[in-house]
């Protein structure tokens, strides 16, 4: 057993989830009990999504338990396969009925033969995977029974490359960090340099398209939590290279784009009869369209320079992010972190050489701890972090999940490609400001003004609150009970009384609400 | 009991969404503040507790995960010793007075004998430990909260201790026969509840919870115990069964009709002529004229998630509003039956038809009715709550009645408020 009150990352059926309903028409059902199904409640607020999510949970109760769930299963997939005509259904097997032991695999091959959807079992071991290794899994899953069953029926038989090139964008998918705008950032960026997208998985894909991928060129990985294992079957059983650098920060995004020149210019003479050449774009989008290269040589930018910061969040941007900060930003980083533990070897490798030391930690208290005792100017972390440096007043910018909702923005907020760039240094600079600005004015005496302000407002009369009421008072909690005790003593003027009774306290809040109504 | 009789319960698949259980944890270590909640689970209630708790999470709360490795579930450590360890750390962390275990649907499945370690840690180490299997495998939501009070009611002593605080019944000190309340609510709305009484002349000795662990309410035989929340079934039946204490079965303080009602009902057992309440409702629902206009002939749905439906269907049905179904997760016909009857005789009193009550809901079938009916506003979670208001449905967050102070005179406004700003009917829009 382990004592833990927070989880950078969530189960494995929710990354099975997460990829079974990024894409279109296909249905999850959950093998859990009463309450498991609330990806849903995460869906819907944080993708504020407006359909339905394609999630229901064939529900394990006492009767379960003691008869067994394989009718009910049986049943279940049978009834949305009628209900919602799904292209698939996935059978997504819970923490709780892993331990069950029942045979899921059999009910997926029986309800297979009446179902004219196809039905899979995700097949993730509950207690050894965590949310990103089972999404990794899972459409790795997906797309190899899509490529057998064709090459088996003899439809990939006469399929070849596109004449154009093209490639598959591997990753992105629900829930994920910014995904949405990453897509369309890199969407563009392969758009301009004359690449078409051959398909982009999961997000948005029907598996019946699932068959087109081995047409594309070569596949890229924007993320290498989820998607690697995609592209290195696709690259063992179809000959697919694929590209993994993330585009991230002016650097790598550079990088990115000449491997895809190497990876184009492997296939368009033979095709195309010409070859590609990035270099003027790379450098035409370096000086012009991403300000960040200009931002971080100006004036503003030098107060910045040597300053400390501490990273942490998944492998792919708590990586991307320190190499930016220390090589296109000349700012400190004295920790850089991530937990994603079963990557770290890569992580390593990546910062070693931009950081004074590395953490790899799934215990949000030791990087609490750490980020204490290193005292940086900023923070570059989760949802986790940014509380970390409310209660030690260091700002913190957002560079990963586990996020909340307003790290869901309905602006175009991408971190990848070169308005990525922009995005990134905008957050790297607001956050830094906000600490010397907040800095400045504690020097100079803080935000004090206000205080003494509401307190000349409210000496002219002055009133008695009896014991009870006091009790009452010390009751509500804190952060608005300075309101109350001024709305009480507001309303006891008007009525002209001076003792404050607990009676007084709750005819003035009915004639408050009885105002807001 | 004849209204009873005539209402229609249905029972469908069962497949529908509502919170974990475990849930009850994100209120309850905030009443009880000398708490720990230790939910013994997997990473999957981890991470809905966390997820759900929202912000409250990052206040370092009183609770915790013991998450179960897979040593765990194969039983090759010990159940027992694994706990003791994280109990020591929890003890020298925090030093609570009270470590309240939540049982999972894991720990039933393998079936981990937590009232037996927990009676031989509670020896070993001196710190009161209190088991509450609230698992998704038998409970809904709110049903959390009863099976912890349930486990608490055996540990409510039953002398009075010296000091404990009795000031506010001093005066009272008569010759009525004590009564304890039950049912976790912000202290404010319990001292309202307690003042409400308190007019009427009659004490109340104890709340169950209460503010502390360290300050539960004595009970003794031949105490009289109400209940002032639907979904605390069990609860009473502990009192009843394992503390011999006497029942009031009364509606529930939900709405100034409501309100009056548990109040009669509480004078009705202690012989107390009830005295200005009903002058008091209808001066409620005087003031409230304007909103009650509005909501005249309005229809709503309940898909049903968290037991509170039937007192908050009968509220709005005596407001004028029309209800097509009242999904509930579970219903205790006996626990409820004033509450039902109440419905009952509302519908009549209203001239509306009775609505259909519908335990264990079936979520897609519901979404297929609300189609057909098109309701002007659906109650129901989170899951459904956006994609319904896609498709032009209003829509309200059944989760917030958990949350918002909906008790007594006092809040009335507050809960008519939450239906009709979902329906865009604030004269001062």
């Amino acid at each position: 057993m382990k004592l833990v009150y927070w989880m950078y990352t969530g189960p494995a059926h929710v990354g099975i989830l997460r990829v079974a309903s990024s894409f279109k028409n296909v249905h999850a059902i959950m093998h859990a009990p009463l309450g498991d199904d609330y990806f849903n409640v995460m869906r819907s607020m944080l993708e504020r999504e407006r359909d339905f999510t394609p999630v229901t949970a064939s529900i394990i109760d006492r009767y379960v338990l003691a008869r067994g769930s394989k009718e009910k299963v049986f049943k279940n997939i049978l009834r949305k396969d009628k209900e919602q005509r799904p292209d698939l259904i996935v059978l997504t097997p819970t923490c709780t009925s892993s331990i069950l032991q029942e045979d899921l695999k059999n009910f997926v091959n029986r309800a297979s033969l009446s179902a004219r959807s196809d039905v899979i079992l995700a097949d993730v071991n509950h207690y050894r995977v965590n949310e990103f290794q089972a999404a990794d899994r899972t459409l790795e899953q997906i797309v190899r029974y899509y490529l057998l069953k064709a090459r088996e029926q003899g439809f990939l038989k006469n399929q070849s490359v596109t004449t154009v090139p093209s490639v598959n964008i591997i990753g992105i998918f629900t829930l994920g960090f910014h995904n949405q705008h990453d897509s369309r950032e890199l969407k563009r960026l392969l758009e301009d340099l004359g690449i078409k997208i051959n398909e982009i998985i999961p997000e948005g894909a029907s598996v019946k398209n699932l068959i087109n991928l081995p047409q594309a060129w070569f596949n890229i990985v924007p993320y290498r939590e989820v998607g690697l294992m995609t592209a290195s079957f696709l690259q063992k059983d179809f000959g697919m290279p694929y590209i993994l650098t993330t585009p991230m920060g002016i650097i790598d995004t550079a990088d990115f784009i000449r491997q895809v020149q190497k990876n184009v210019n492997k296939l368009a003479p033979f095709f195309l009869k010409k070859t590609f050449d990035f270099e003027s774009y790379i450098d035409y989008q370096t000086k012009f369209v991403s300000h960040a290269a200009w931002f971080s040589q100006s004036a503003d930018w030098q107060n910045l320079t040597g300053k400390k910061a501490v990273v942490f969040g998944d492998a792919t941007h708590a990586a991307s992010i320190t190499k930016i900060m220390v090589r296109e930003m000349g700012i400190h980083v004295s920790c850089a972190g991530t937990f994603c533990k079963h990557d770290s070897n890569w992580f390593k490798e990546q910062v070693q050489d931009f950081c004074d030391e590395i953490i790899i930690t799934e215990d949000h208290a030791e990087v609490a701890n750490t980020i204490s005792r290193l005292e940086p100017s900023a923070i570059f972390g989760t949802q986790m972090e940014r509380h970390i440096g409310k209660r030690l007043g260091i700002p913190c910018g957002v560079i990963s999940s586990p996020v909340h909702i307003q790290n869901f923005p309905l602006g175009y907020r991408p971190f990848l490609g070169f308005e990525g760039t922009n995005q990134i240094a905008d957050l790297v600079y607001n956050s830094f400001t906000l600490g010397m600005e907040d800095h400045l004015l504690d020097v100079f005496g803080g935000h004090e003004n206000k205080k003494v302000l509401t307190k000349l407002l409210y000496k002219k009369t002055k009133f008695y609150w009896t014991v009870e009421s006091q009790i009452e008072l010390q009751k509500i909690p804190g952060f608005v009970r300075d309101k109350i005790k001024i709305n009480t003593e507001k309303f006891a003027r008007q009525k002209n009384v001076r003792t404050i009774t607990v009676d007084i306290m709750y005819a003035a809040k009915k004639s408050f609400t009885n105002n807001l109504i | 009991m004849k209204t009873v009789e005539s209402l229609i319960f249905e029972c469908e698949t069962g497949n529908y969404h509502t919170f974990c259980p475990i849930s009850c944890v994100v209120w309850l270590y905030q009443k009880i503040e000398d708490s720990f909640f230790l939910v013994i689970g997997t990473k999957t209630c981890g991470y809905f507790l966390q997820n759900a708790l929202g912000v409250m999470i990052f206040a370092e709360p009183r609770y915790a995960m013991a998450e179960l490795q897979e040593n765990d579930i194969s039983a090759q450590s010990n159940d027992y010793e694994e706990l003791r360890r994280l109990c020591i750390d929890i003890k020298k962390a925090i030093n609570p007075s009270v470590i309240i275990w939540i049982g999972t649907c894991t720990t039933e499945i393998i079936k981990m004998d937590l009232e037996g370690i927990a009676s031989k840690i509670e020896i070993d180490f001196g710190i009161p430990i209190i088991v509450a299997r609230a698992n998704g495998l038998d409970y809904a939501f709110t049903q959390g909260e009863d099976t912890v009070l349930a486990a608490m009611t055996q540990r409510c002593p039953e002398e009075e201790s010296l000091n404990s605080q009795s000031d506010f019944d001093d005066n009272f000190k008569s010759n009525q026969p004590s009564l304890v309340l039950f049912g976790s609510v912000p202290s404010t709305v319990s001292s309202q509840l307690n003042l409400e009484l308190k007019y009427q002349s009659i004490s109340v000795s104890g709340w169950l919870p209460s503010q502390r662990y360290t300050e539960l309410p004595y009970l003794k035989k031949g105490f009289y115990v109400c209940g002032i929340n639907p979904f605390l079934s069990r609860t009473a039946t502990a009192l009843m069964r394992r503390r011999k204490c006497k029942l009031i079965g009364a509606p529930f303080p939900i709405g100034p009709d409501g309100t009056r009602a548990w109040i009669e009902k509480i004078c009705l057992t202690f012989n107390k002529k009830p005295q200005g309440l009903e002058e008091k409702e209808n001066k409620i629902w005087n003031e409230l004229k304007n909103h009650l206009h509005l909501l005249q002939g309005k229809s709503v749905f309940f898909m049903g998630d968290n037991l509170l439906e039937i007192s908050l269907a009968r509220f709005l049905i005596r407001c004028g509003i029309i209800v097509y179904e009242i999904g509930i997760p579970y219903m205790d016909k006996r626990y409820q039956i004033a509450e039902l009857s109440l419905l009952g005789h509302t519908c009549k009193k209203m001239c509306v038809p009775i609505p259909r009550i519908v335990e264990k809901p079936d979520n897609y079938n519901q979404i297929q009715r609300i189609r057909e009916l098109q309701p002007d506003l659906v109650i129901t979670g989170m899951a459904h709550a956006n994609p319904l208001k896609a498709r032009g449905i209003n829509i309200k967050w059944s989760v917030e009645f958990i949350f918002v102070q909906i008790h007594g005179f006092v809040n009335v406004k507050d809960l008519l408020n939450l239906f009709t700003r979902c329906l865009h009917l604030n004269p001062s829009d």
